[in-house]
């Protein structure tokens, strides 16, 4: 992460992405893996890359020396991976997160949605709200942009026609 | 390696440290963007990670199978991960406009520019 | 990049196949991986691609910014509308069981109904994402 160069930066991190995505199948999560797939190696990839295009593409090199982060990044990592200690094992079918709705989701939505993807019948019947939800979430940053980086365009333009 | 389950917990910890360093180490906004995109998957890998059973496949219903992997948590990382690059392209446009505004993307030289603050 | 021959060509062959594969995505969710959000981001990656290679202009020939704006809300409100027929029907909202006389027809047409909104809205979102950065980008040269 010392890279001074944001093209090689930005390129790293598409393919930690589609590693990343390499991970989740590895953990049974194969819809993840999908979703992180195309978008966190394809999509973000080119957005970054616009960005780059629209500003600069090298880092000015640091001033002076950080110490402070590091010793507050390695005192939380400290801390969190004694927090981990106390957590269930990997793949512990026991774990109170295994054991609280996710077994009802898997005998019942065979019958009650009909849909041989759990995921998907979690995601849209289940959890119809939290989607609504979430695609509003979308919805909001595509305005967003739009009003960001949309909005001096269509002035432009206008001036432009009389 | 003292307690083999927990070696995906201590990755997850140092992926959330080197995206949280980088966020704090460096002025660059696009470099900040990456590394809470760091930061953001190594959570997903988490929440992943709480999901899975051993010995059990992805929860998609077969009759050949009895054992499925936690569902929940992919639904939640599912809708996240679009979440998350939804805001992401909202902070890319707010460095772009920042880029406009002060022909610069480094956060100090931005702050001297602003006599306010 | 316009001149590119190699880019061009293999980005005609694979702009069919992608735009398939996002519907195949998009409709195929309910047995295998997948579902509206994976086929919305696959089926708007086509468009990036055919932007990228052929240029702006062309891609907005093809899919202009106007209707694609109208598809952004369109996808919304396909999931909403579909709540909201749940509740005239009789049902809770986003209640699909009420939408056949067999619950679980129901539930399979109402996923496929709100999984069609996200994919809609996912794919327009990120196609509106890309005009913007891409239009700002051929303001300043």
């Amino acid at each position: 992460m010392r890279l001074r160069h944001l093209f090689a930066v930005v390129m790293l991190s598409g393919i930690y992405s589609l590693l990343s995505a390499g991970i989740f199948v590895q953990l049974d999560a194969v819809d993840v893996a999908f979703t992180e797939a195309a978008v966190g190696a394809g999509i973000t990839t080119i957005l970054m890359l616009g960005t780059l295009a629209l500003t600069t593409d090298t880092e000015r090199p640091p001033v002076k020396r950080q110490w402070l982060p590091l010793v507050v990044v390695l005192a939380t990592g400290a801390a969190l991976i004694y927090g981990t200690l106390d957590l269930p094992l990997l793949g512990d079918p026991n774990a109170p997160a295994n054991l609280h709705v996710a077994p009802r989701y898997i005998e019942q939505s065979g019958q009650e949605v009909g849909v041989p993807n759990i995921v998907t019948s979690v995601l849209a019947s289940y959890r119809g709200y939290d989607t609504l939800g979430e695609v509003t979430v979308i919805f909001t940053a595509g305005i967003g942009v739009m009003v960001l980086l949309g909005g001096t365009r269509r002035r432009k333009r206008k001036k432009n026609r009389p | 390696m003292i307690e083999p389950g927990l070696y995906n917990y201590w990755i997850v910890v140092i992926l959330m440290m080197a995206g949280f360093f980088i966020v704090m180490s460096h002025g660059n906004l696009v470099k900040k963007i990456v590394g809470l995109n760091i930061f953001q998957t190594s959570v997903f890998i988490l929440y992943i990670s709480f999901g899975k059973v051993s010995d059990a496949t992805a929860p998609i219903l077969d009759e050949a199978y009895t054992e499925y992997s936690n569902p929940l948590p992919h639904v939640l990382i599912l809708t996240a991960i679009v979440v998350g690059v939804a805001t992401s392209a909202l902070g890319l446009a707010l460095i772009v406009r920042i880029r406009e505004a002060y022909g610069t993307v480094e956060e100090d030289e931005i702050i001297a520019q602003d006599p306010d603050s | 990049m316009r001149h590119h021959l190699v880019l061009r060509v293999v980005a005609k062959l694979l702009i069919p196949f992608i735009l398939i594969f996002g519907l195949y995505v998009q409709f195929h969710g309910d047995y295998g991986p997948g579902g509206g959000f994976q086929a919305g981001v696959i089926f708007a990656a086509g468009f990036i691609l055919y932007g990228l290679i052929f240029g702006l202009d062309k891609v907005q020939k093809v899919a202009p910014p106007a209707w694609i704006r109208v598809l952004v809300a369109a996808g919304v409100l396909l999931f909403a509308g579909v709540g909201v027929a749940g509740m005239l029907l009789g049902g809770n909202y986003l209640d699909y069981g009420v939408l056949r006389h067999d619950p679980v027809h129901g539930q399979h047409l109402g996923i496929l109904l709100i999984e069609f909104g996200v994919g809609t809205t996912v794919a327009a979102v990120m196609i509106t994402i890309f005009y913007n950065f891409a239009g700002r980008g051929r303001e300043d040269r």
